[in-house]
């Protein structure tokens, strides 16, 4: 690693007689402070809500590649560690984002060379026709060298019920270059927790190639809250208290809403209610406030369809949202928005296969 | 006769750490970096044979020196060499070029002389390596 000879080596106690070559301490603090990995630890901590596994995970894996660097220096045998890892969570946890943040700390450590991230999928990997596959492939692997590439849905690389499916080829080469190229990319494969175990069940190559499983998992009403608050403030708008409530009943229905994706949706809410916002002060013209530009207001909250489709369901059928068999009433023809779905009361299987 | 072609020709050649730096500074400066190879050395051979295709939008050097290595793998005795092309309008041209391979033995050129009208006399640099057919200029038959 390029950096060790920055690391403050000093006498672990310069005033006992004992110590010898062997015995000189290294100081950890000076080395945790010189890497400047705190810097980018506490910005995860802030601008992620929760996670709070994943976040350890990766302190443990800083201090891992820190000890690493020491060790080195004092002359220690050390293997480089593998930091292949597995993202595991439905849509809009948080899987790209803190891949992306990974990329940075693994550089900010030394143990990649740049530290951007190539997010590639299935269509970026395998051909159509024979020969076509492996140039794919290359390609983005050398695109990634030096930094971090991204699997997203890698399950979708093994398609066993196509039997001269190109997929396996892609596997192949990847396979390969998590084993011998260790020093020039890291591997993160993403995917829904179900599908991936199987992926792993039927290719247990990648399985073995994988130090890290970390799981996402859906976050909770007030995580949603929280990131909610963290987007809006990162772009300087704020929810007044009314809005606050508001919002926090349109999570709440929107969670058990089809297409639900966590985080994500959060982000799509705020986009549309900034338009609503925009709209009601054209609208309203003359003079406005600066407060007021920033504020969101109850009423461009509750103009989303979801509460719509609520009011006109529950007109027909006297305000309960589901029947017994916990499917949603049908959706009033004539008075409901259009473009909108059934919404099934229970949070929806996995999407089915796109591909 | 040792070749001196393209830029560091009058060094030693570059070891693989160094041939890796040179073509990080290709990368960092987007340059499109190119391999190319062949065994007919001549100075004013301009056409010799692409390996794989020239690269670009890659940040770090692993992947070419990956090229670099197949090349030599395949042709272990021709000579290759790694382009960085400028594509910025008003440069585009190549920016640097520079062996990184060489066979093992260089019979290098003689020169020949014509004597022409009017005691002219023309010379030429005639590669010995070319009085053989192309693939077995160097000893190894493909
Ligand atoms: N814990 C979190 N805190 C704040 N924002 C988050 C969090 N998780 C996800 N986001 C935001 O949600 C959006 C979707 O996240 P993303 O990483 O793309 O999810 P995934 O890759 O798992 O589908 C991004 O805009 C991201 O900034
Ligand atoms: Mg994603």
């Amino acid at each position: 690693m390029t950096s060790s000879n920055q690391l403050d080596i000093v006498p672990s106690n310069p005033s006992d007689p004992s110590h010898g070559v062997g015995s000189v301490g290294v100081d950890l603090t000076a080395a945790y402070r010189d890497s400047n990995i705190d810097s980018l630890l506490d910005e995860l901590d802030r601008e992620l809500v929760g996670l709070a596994p994943v976040k350890m995970r990766i302190r443990e894996i800083a201090a891992l590649l820190l000890v690493a660097r020491l060790r080195e220096a004092k002359g220690l045998t050390t293997e480089r560690p593998t930091l292949h890892m597995s993202f595991t969570g439905r849509p809009g946890t948080g899987k790209t984002t803190v891949a992306l943040r990974i990329a940075k700390i693994l550089h900010q450590l030394g143990y990649i060379r740049k530290g951007h991230l190539v997010v590639a999928t299935r269509d970026d990997l395998v051909g159509q026709y024979v020969g076509h596959t492996a140039p794919k492939t290359k390609e983005v692997l050398k695109r990634a060298m030096g930094g971090v590439l991204f699997i997203d849905e890698a399950y979708y690389l093994y398609r066993p019920e196509n039997e001269r499916d190109y997929g396996p080829e892609a596997i192949e080469m990847l396979l390969q270059i998590m084993e011998t190229q260790r020093d020039d990319l890291v591997v993160v494969l993403a995917g829904y927790q179900e599908r991936m175990e199987t992926f792993f069940h039927s290719n247990p190559g990648f399985h073995s190639r994988i130090a890290h499983h970390l799981d996402f998992p859906d976050y909770q009403l007030d995580e949603l809250m929280a990131i909610g608050d963290l987007m809006l403030g990162q772009q300087q708008y704020a929810l007044d208290a009314d809005a606050r409530r508001v919002f926090a009943q349109y999570l709440e229905r929107r969670m058990h809403q089809p297409h639900f994706a966590n985080a994500r949706s959060v982000r799509n809410a705020i986009d549309r209610a900034k338009l609503r916002q925009a709209n009601r002060l054209v609208r309203q013209g003359g003079t406005v406030a600066r407060d007021e530009l920033a504020r969101i207001d109850a009423e461009d909250i509750r103009q989303s369809r979801v509460f719509a489709e609520e009011e006109s369901a529950g007109r027909r059928v006297g305000g309960s949202r589901s029947d017994s068999n916990g499917h949603a009433p049908e959706r009033d023809v004539a008075k409901g928005p259009p473009g909108t779905v059934d919404p099934p009361a229970r949070r929806p299987a996995d999407p089915p296969r796109s591909r | 006769m040792r070749i001196t072609q393209g830029t560091f020709s009058y060094l030693p050649d570059l070891t693989d750490e160094q041939i890796r730096a040179q073509i990080q500074y290709c990368i960092e400066r987007d340059w499109a970096v190119s391999i190319e190879f062949t065994d007919d050395p001549h100075p004013r051979n301009a056409f010799w044979d692409m390996w794989a295709m020239p690269m670009f939008d890659l940040k770090d050097a692993a992947g070419i020196m990956g090229e670099v290595q197949a090349c030599r793998r395949a042709k272990p005795n021709t000579y290759i060499k790694v382009n960085g092309y400028d594509r910025r309008y008003t440069r585009q041209t190549v920016a640097l070029s520079f062996l990184v391979q060489r066979p093992k033995v260089e019979p290098g050129f003689r020169l020949d002389r014509q004597e022409s009208n009017d005691r002219v006399v023309r010379y030429t640099l005639h590669s010995y390596a070319t009085d053989r057919p192309a693939g077995e200029r160097y000893g190894d038959v493909e």
